[in-house]
């Protein structure tokens, strides 16, 4: 059971890759590979459900941490132009 | 097969035929936004069906309470993650693709795109 869900997932990251290489704009990309990190987190505990071992799901909890802080950081450079200047705090726009 | 081993195993299928169904609208909408939607919107509710099936998997354990914490992170951010990338993409003057008006404009707005 746990491996047909896992053979599911892989499905749906590999049409997550395709997006991204297709993708004509930028965001395409940028939302195949939110995708694509989602289903790693499902991944990571499907991981740890096979193994038998709970302490994978820390993992799968700071991967999700990880994906979400690195899709804000990657919008925040494409919208703004750059992630903000050392020791400007917030004068010039 | 205990009736909980039925339940999990529905819960596991059911959350990766939404998260096939997902990629599948990610390849075939027409266009950033469309697609956005589709993703999205399988992306929280195929994380939900997949831990709870397998929290029942874990039985009520320490592990479940990871899964449930999983799902409440994964509940928060990605709505707040997807709503962040429509707002760069509209600030970054991405038109939402629309079927009457394909007046030759690509995403971008750029000219002599062939219109699908």
């Amino acid at each position: 059971m746990i491996a047909a869900a896992a053979l599911a997932i892989l499905v749906a990251m590999s049409l997550a890759i395709v997006r991204a290489l297709l993708g004509p704009t930028i965001y395409d990309r940028i939302l195949a590979i939110n995708l694509f990190g989602t289903k790693t987190v499902m991944l990571i505990t499907l991981i740890a459900a096979m193994a038998g071992r709970a302490d994978y799901l820390d993992i799968a909890l700071v991967y999700a941490m990880i994906n979400f802080i690195g899709m804000i950081a990657v919008l925040k450079f494409f919208e703004y132009g750059s992630l903000g200047h050392a020791g400007s705090d917030g004068q010039e726009d | 097969m205990t009736i909980l081993d039925i339940l999990s195993g529905t819960l596991l299928l059911a959350g990766c035929a939404l998260g096939v169904i997902g990629a599948i609208g990610l390849i075939r909408f027409p266009d950033f936004y469309t697609r956005m939607h589709a993703a999205g919107v399988t992306d929280t509710l195929c994380a939900g069906l997949f831990l709870g099936g397998l929290a029942i998997q874990f039985g009520m354990t320490l592990a479940s309470a990871k899964l449930l914490l999983i799902f409440l992170f994964m509940l928060f951010t990605c709505p707040t993650s997807s709503h962040a990338l429509a707002k760069a993409a509209r600030h970054g003057g991405l038109k939402p693709w629309t079927k009457a008006g394909s007046d030759g404009l690509d995403a971008m707005g750029h000219e002599g795109a062939k219109s699908r």
